[in-house]
């Protein structure tokens, strides 16, 4: 129904987002240490976005990963009915030990995601640090997790349902919030 | 999914090439640093095992430990089975112990419908007489797969021992349901009557089947099987069905060796073979895990229809 984001705010959303990573590592080998890692479905091509912002800044290759976290989900086994959820592949092609790792996803909703995501990861090692970037805060949280970059803050109802569309994945960049 | 996996013929094409998608996902588990996720946590798993096994209920047990289940193995050499009791009675016990699901190795073709019917617990099939081998035509594909890039179309040569062999069956199944074109390759006597009737092609002369070959899939002679005298002599048997270098040429220069294992150096399968540039029977193993994980991790979640 309604497109709250269009393709041109969106790549400004990102460009605003790759400017305030940087000054937020802004010490003398931070830059060094970041990596990014998307959540599957749709935080992997916004990851590789920021990536490519970054590289437009200060010319800096930052190591991009994908991540699954079907495998961690809390509420996997609850549903007596229904098939199992589609578990992909988790990509991360570097070590992330002590690097500052930039968790991306697109919607930041009950943060349970983002649990899973955080268990995910430190499985694969022991980061510097881990920072939540997110391309829509649209609330209702239902645990205590907090984004450290956002595209941007969208107050919804809870029938509301938010739909991150991608260029890469849904041919078209856009976000809309539905009626559901 | 059902409720269980007893055998291939349960699968839809769909739910063949989901389980196999999903053991991609698993197989990178298993290259991590810490090797587990908390995917099954709580849930408890018995591995009961009638016959000797190393591959498959190793594998099994891996596979579990991976995604955080509960396991235990009965090995029925040390149970009350040896005190008489019956499988379904031991079935009963166990099942009264509720655990979540059961993996059953039997020498009895069909003793996997039968605890499937008993037990509220899922039945995961490692093998049932000479019946089906399901998880092991799942790795095997996923292997394939993985050098071929497909499996719709390839010449898949199966020689061995056909009669004994629930590898056959389950690999039979698979792959005509995905599309290769498989021919099955042994002494008449050991070819089950009616082969055919399974979309395979029949032949005895090993020299004549492997022809063009884009995967040679090699069946252990079970003699602990063989009653009678299915073949003269393991010698000749070597001599006239036996995998060595000079048959492997006559394949695709891209062919694949397989073998479910373990394997008779010597009878069904000359060393320079089996340790050859074209055997692939490691990865068979090592993909053993991803795809009894990707089953697990399914049958875990809910029924259709429930």
């Amino acid at each position: 129904m309604a497109i709250v984001m269009d393709a041109d705010r969106m790549s400004k959303s990102l460009a605003r987002i790759a400017h305030e990573i940087l000054e937020r590592n802004a010490g003398p080998s931070d830059v060094d240490e970041l990596a990014l890692v998307g959540i599957r479905t749709r935080g992997v091509p916004i990851a590789k976005r920021i990536a490519a912002a970054i590289h437009g800044i200060n010319n800096h290759e930052i190591a991009t990963g994908a991540l699954d976290i079907t495998l961690y989900r809390d509420d996997l086994m609850r549903h007596a009915v229904g098939p199992q959820p589609l578990v992909r592949r988790t990509e991360i092609p570097f070590s992330i030990d002590d690097k500052r790792i930039l968790l991306v996803d697109d919607v930041l909703y009950t943060g349970r995601t983002i649990r899973a995501a955080l268990d995910a990861l430190i499985d694969f090692g022991r980061p510097k640090a881990i920072q939540l970037v997110v391309l829509v805060d649209r609330g209702h949280r239902e645990l205590p997790i907090k984004a450290d970059y956002v595209g941007k803050n969208l107050p919804t109802s809870l029938s509301q349902s938010v739909q991150v569309r991608l260029t890469e994945i849904d041919g078209r960049d856009e976000v809309e919030v539905q009626e559901s | 999914m059902k409720k269980d996996l007893l055998g291939i013929g349960d699968l839809t094409r769909d739910e063949i090439y989901l389980i196999l998608d999903t053991a991609e996902a698993m197989r990178e588990i298993g290259q991590r640093p810490i090797k587990k996720v908390p995917t099954l946590r709580g849930k408890t798993v018995v591995n009961l095992f009638y016959e000797p096994s190393t591959r498959t209920r190793t594998s099994f047990e891996i596979a579990e430990k991976r995604l955080s289940a509960d396991t235990l193995n009965i090995a029925v050499a040390a149970s009350s089975v040896l005190k008489g009791e019956t499988l379904v009675d031991t079935a009963m016990n166990i099942e009264a112990m509720a655990p979540d699901v059961i993996v059953l190795r039997h020498a009895s073709s069909g003793a996997c419908h039968l605890l499937s019917r008993i037990c509220r617990s899922r039945v995961i099939n490692a093998g049932d007489g000479m019946h089906e081998h399901p998880t092991q035509a799942l790795l095997d594909a996923f292997t394939i797969r993985e050098h071929k890039k497909r499996i719709d179309g390839l010449k898949v040569v199966i020689v061995g021992d056909l009669l004994h062999s629930r590898v056959l069956r389950s690999n039979v199944l698979l792959l005509t349901e995905l599309g290769a074109d498989v021919w099955v390759c042994g002494p008449s006597t050991l070819v089950p009557i009616g082969v055919e009737r399974l979309g395979v092609r029949v032949s005895t002369r090993v020299d004549e089947a492997v022809k063009d070959a884009d995967v040679i899939m090699m069946l252990r002679i079970q003699h602990e099987r063989m009653n009678g005298a299915f073949i003269p002599s393991v010698r000749e048997y070597f001599n006239t069905f036996g995998m060595t270098p000079a048959r492997v040429a006559r394949a695709k220069p891209d062919v694949i060796i397989m073998h479910p294992g373990p394997m008779n150096r010597g009878v069904e399968i000359a060393s320079e073979v089996a340790d050859g540039p074209y055997s692939v029977i490691l990865e068979q193993v090592a993909n053993g895990v991803a795809v009894r994980m990707a089953v697990l991790y399914l049958l875990a979640g809910g029924v259709e229809g429930d």
